[in-house]
């Protein structure tokens, strides 16, 4: 069977790009790991993919606010970002991936290229690591859920992931075009403060999709939970098969593969 | 762009010294900062009258620092007469006869680079090796913590980077030693109260951490007030590097290579700051790091090393340049041409780009036939590089600016031409204290609480969620753990996948520490042991294979010219060699951090106590069957395997009870020790084993209590049942000894009778039941309750004390 070529967009200071690619190739993508100065000098065009992968990590060392200069670079060197999310290309930013899709306007899905919503420092004013409940939002069509639970755990490591939207009315409209992928939960399933909501997410966000669903940011990390060991608990909880980050993967490369 | 064109050719300062008087010498040594003894000052002087003339300032500074403690270790290598309190006795060389001495003897083939790199090599597998350093920062982090502690991370990141061929950096540890965050004495002027020096710390090693995308999953905190105006920051990494990869050789004709960041006016004179006590800080010797240049270092690296673009490299540590090209060099020699470097500011001098400690450098030597590719792939990460010149066949380290001659030194008298001067050290144990019965009138709850209370024990989240500790997403067992993410691990294990791009390879590694100061302030031979002693329980108790573990060794003492701390420092490089042969583990790496000693406020120099940290390494055949500390569940048998004896000396008890009992520090016998930790691991191994807990600080007490809240599962223990030698009478010392050698295991009921045959012939015997009631229950010698404690209170006593104490 083919197998999608998929775009893991490195940049200096990313630092996720191992771990994704090789959650990537596990579930039958072949991942390859690209600089975005290449793509900047066309040697590689993001055309040529199948999916695209942002991958967590310090771009350019957050120095001037996170993902804010890979953001920047999006929106003048990947000019055929929007061409690729509209055919319906899968397209998933995690981590500092996510604050650059938002920075560079790309999520939320709206208003023309126009950046709608921000990060800012986590409200304990630290950078925080630990493993998070979340809700999937069963009503959003997002690609990468399909076949998941509806509650997962997954890990978190950021010191700016405070997402924040530029009006209340922002998030009526998140809500009623089923954007707002993922909630930080208590382990029932409710939504709570911190420590639940590790960093005062604005309506517990932790990841918006577009409406289509081809394309997600997400502040958690999937790729660092593929296997069932990497759970804090693996220990105890026999029942695992698999972690269910490495579901999120094939489910885009399944889709890519129809 | 600043380039050296801005600069006019200038003649190089030269101090004249061939005909100064030693009072005079010594008053130039003091003037410069050299931190020069008189023996060496003068073996410089009459090399110099030899060469018929004067010497640069560049070049006695390069002496300066290639001389210095810090680069040549000389209290470690040099003749000690030494009087162990009955008789005196020539030590040749400290490190070559005890931790050396054990490595040799021990002699382990997967050890492949032991004492000479950057950073010990042992061999992963076969296809893999790991390289594993640990550094100290202590100077710079006593004066600017953020800054400080940042570089230390980022030095020994790029020791592990320059080890061998280069390796991935995989792991970063930290170990802190501070003095109280509510610390409300005295402190002199000028000197950081504690609390800042330890946020600032964690805020530096978190930010270069995370920014270099390497999990910070092993390290622990140690309290003491001594500690107060000279804070310990031992930082170290674990790289993973390709087998093919662990030889390095510089051949003569190899181009030298500066990449990275730029050379700067920051950090000065750090080798020789370092080697001298702590007075009126000097912040211009301290460097300015920033990560993301490390980053990009390490991505063309990794690139240019599977293509064998290069022979050999290093980092820039201390020294900068100097020391650099100096290593490097050392069997060949070296022409090196400074206005080629790339520069931070054009007006630097040429001594100053010499021996600049800028961060995020390294030199490398590479063949000129692969230049061009070399030079492409860091371009392609936005990295710099500058020839500098090339390595020759000369023997002589010859630097030039322009027309100028900066320095021009022979390689043998710049690496073998240090004088050995002999010191003298004394060894006078201490009178053990006449034996009192116990004063205090606390209850064994009230003890129990206030240990898990106690800055050495309590929970240290509040640090280690600030690290991305599960970055590489191969953090199988991590720092904290237990049902809800929180209890106290007693070691990591990473399963480096992402590094070896293999997922269904399920080898990995783990690594502990072990360090108690207090214990060292009884007897600091007694300190080495029980350190190794705990580092390696730790690892055994998260299912590594002890057989192949590997010790470092970190050295903190305050001045060696003092013969009693020497003697105390003779004592616990002692301690480390029979712990070493002991246990079959060798030493593959280590640093000492001397002259850690400051004017306090009453005008005398406040020492440290005398640190050791041991940290440990050993690989784990099967990640899948790495082990957890909390108690799993309801009805499991609670087996102490070890010794317990009369001995609290040093112990947590003592500092929560005031001194009540005996004076001895634990004792370590590893030949019963290593029997037993055999057996454990073979039961292990063949999965007969819920947790494992090793007990340190607090005793069976701390250790069983941590294990229950974590699990949040009871337990009740006979201390009847508690294996010991000697008749003891007291539940407190049962329960409180800190005995070494001990652990504290769960066994299912259905695996118990196959347990006890696992560990036949060693001190084994089941102490308690655990119970789905939350409680923490304790039999005393008389057979009634002698402590009941709810588990949520011992739990939030045990978590919150950090984070109040930091205000």
């Amino acid at each position: 069977m083919k197998r999608p070529r998929i775009l893991v967009l490195r940049a200096a200071g990313t630092n996720c790009d191992l771990e994704t690619a090789s959650a990537c190739n596990q579930v039958g993508g072949a991942a390859e790991r690209v600089h975005i100065d290449l793509i900047r000098s066309g040697k590689i065009r993001l055309m040529d993919f199948d999916i695209l992968i942002l991958p967590g990590g310090f771009s350019y060392s957050d120095d001037v606010g996170a993902g804010r200069i890979l953001a920047n670079q999006i929106k003048l060197y990947l000019k055929e970002l929007r061409h690729f999310v509209r055919l319906g290309r899968p397209v998933l930013g995690i981590c500092n991936g996510f604050q650059a899709l938002v920075k560079a306007g790309v999520l939320p899905a709206a208003h023309g290229g126009e950046q709608t919503a921000g990060f800012t420092a986590n409200d304990s004013g630290r950078f925080e690591a630990r493993w998070v409940h979340l809700r999937l939002n069963t009503q959003s069509s997002c690609l990468f859920f399909k076949g998941l639970p509806e509650m997962i755990e997954l890990p978190v490591a950021h010191g700016e992931g405070k997402l924040v939207l530029k009006s209340p009315r922002q998030l009526e409209e998140l809500k009623k075009n089923k954007s707002i992928a993922m909630q930080y939960v208590s382990d029932d399933g409710k939504l709570a403060g911190y420590p639940a909501n590790p960093n005062g997410s604005i309506f517990n966000i932790a990841a918006l999709s577009n409406p289509e669903g081809n394309c997600l940011g997400m502040m958690p990390h999937p790729e660092r939970y593929t296997t069932r060991f990497q759970h804090p608990n693996w220990t105890r909880q026999t029942f695992v098969k698999e972690g269910v980050g490495l579901e999120m993967f094939r489910n885009a490369v399944d889709y890519c593969r129809g | 762009m600043p380039t050296h064109t801005a600069i006019p050719p200038q003649t190089p300062e030269t101090i004249a010294i061939c005909g100064l008087r030693p009072q005079d010498l010594q008053a130039a040594n003091a003037r410069h900062g050299w931190s020069l003894k008189e023996a060496e000052l003068a073996a410089i002087q009459s090399h110099f009258q030899a060469l018929k003339r004067e010497p640069t300032l560049a070049e006695l500074e390069t002496l300066a620092q290639t001389w210095s403690e810090h680069c040549k270790h000389k209290t470690f290598t040099s003749p000690i007469r030494y009087n162990d309190g009955k008789k005196t006795r020539l030590i040749q060389s400290l490190i070559d006869e005890t931790i050396f001495k054990a490595t040799k003897q021990l002699n382990r083939p997967w050890c492949l680079s032991v004492f000479k790199d950057n950073a010990g090599i042992v061999a992963f597998g076969s296809k893999w090796a790991l390289a594993f350093k640990v550094e100290t920062h202590n100077h710079p982090s006593a004066i600017e913590p953020y800054g400080g502690a940042a570089t230390g991370v980022g030095g020994v990141i790029r020791d592990v980077m320059g080890a061998g061929l280069g390796a991935k950096p995989i792991l970063n540890t930290d170990v802190f030693c501070f003095a109280p965050p509510d610390y409300d004495g005295p402190l002199p002027k000028g000197a950081l109260h504690p609390r800042r020096v330890l946020s600032g710390v964690v805020c530096g090693v978190r930010d270069y951490g995370n920014r270099m995308g390497i999990p910070t999953a092993a390290g622990g905190l140690w309290f003491d007030d001594d500690y107060r105006l000279n804070p310990l920051v031992f930082c170290g990494a674990v790289g993973l590097l390709p087998a093919w990869a662990v030889r390095k050789e510089v051949k003569a004709g190899d181009l030298i290579i500066a990449a990275g960041g730029r050379t700067g006016r920051d950090g000065l004179h750090g080798a020789t700051f370092s080697s001298a006590a702590l007075e009126g800080a000097q912040l211009s010797a301290v460097q300015i790091g920033h990560a993301i240049n490390e980053k990009k270092l390490l991505d063309a690296l990794l690139t240019a090393r599977d293509k064998k673009l290069y022979r050999s490299l290093t980092d820039c540590g201390a020294g900068g340049f100097s020391s650099a090209i100096g290593e490097l060099a050392a069997q060949c020699g070296a022409r090196v041409r400074l206005e080629a470097a790339r520069l931070k500011a054009c007006d630097l001098s040429p001594r100053e780009i010499w021996l600049s400690e800028s961060q995020e450098r390294m030199v490398f030597a590479v063949p000129p036939r692969s230049l061009k590719a070399f030079a492409e792939i860091f371009a392609s990460e936005g990295c710099e590089t500058a020839v500098l010149g090339e390595f020759t066949s000369s023997g002589r380290l010859e630097v030039t600016h322009g027309k100028t001659s900066v320095v021009d030194l022979d390689m043998r008298f710049l690496h073998d031409g240090l004088p050995r001067i002999e010191r003298s050290a004394v060894w006078a144990p201490q009178k053990p204290a006449p034996i009192k019965a116990p004063t205090h009138k606390k209850s064994l709850s009230q003890i129990l609480a206030e240990c898990l209370g106690h800055l050495n024990v309590c929970s240290r989240e509040w640090v280690v969620r600030q690290y991305d500790h599960e970055v590489q997403g191969g953090t199988v067992i991590k720092p904290l753990q237990g049902i809800r993410h929180d209890g106290p691990g007693d070691a990591c294990v990473i399963w480096p996948h992402a590094a070896t791009g293999d997922p269904s390879d399920y080898q990995g590694f783990a690594v502990s520490h072990g360090l108690n100061p207090a214990y060292g302030k009884i007897d600091p031979y007694r300190m080495a042991l029980a350190c190794a002693d705990e580092a390696l329980r730790n690892l055994l108790c998260v299912g590594a294979d002890i057989s192949r573990a590997v010790f470092l060794d970190n050295f903190c003492w305050a001045s060696p010219d003092d013969p009693a701390r020497l003697g105390a420092l003779v004592r616990a490089a002692e301690g480390c060699r029979d712990a070493a042969l002991g246990f079959g583990v060798p030493f593959i790496s280590g640093k000492d951090s001397l002259y850690n000693q400051t004017r306090d406020v009453d005008g005398k120099d406040l020492a440290i106590p005398g640190t050791l940290l041991i940290s440990a390494m050993a690989p784990v055949a099967d990640v899948r069957k790495a082990l957890t500390m909390e108690i799993k569940g309801p009805g499991n048998a609670l087996y102490l395997v070890g010794w317990t004896a009369e001995e609290l000396g040093g112990s947590l008890f003592h500092q929560v009870c005031g001194r009540c009992a005996s004076c001895t520090a634990p004792a370590v016998d590893t030949r019963i020790a290593l029997a037993a930790f055999k057996s454990v691991q073979s039961a292990l191994a063949k999965g007969l084993v819920l947790s494992a807990h090793d007990l340190s600080e607090g005793g069976l007490g701390v250790a069983a209590a941590e294990m229950c809240f974590t699990g949040e599962s009871g337990a009740i223990l006979d201390l009847d049942k508690v294996p010991r030698r000697a008749p003891i009478y007291s539940d407190e010392i049962l329960l409180f000894s800190e005995s070494a050698s001990r652990i504290l295991l769960e066994v299912a009921p259905e695996h118990e009778a196959d347990f006890i045959k696992a560990l036949r012939g060693a001190p084994a015997k089941r102490v308690g039941t655990t119970m789905a009631n939350p409680v923490f229950k304790v039999t005393g010698l008389d057979g009634r309750v002698a402590l009941e404690s709810d588990l949520c209170d011992l739990k939030s006593t045990w978590q919150l004390s950090l984070p109040r104490r930091l205000g």
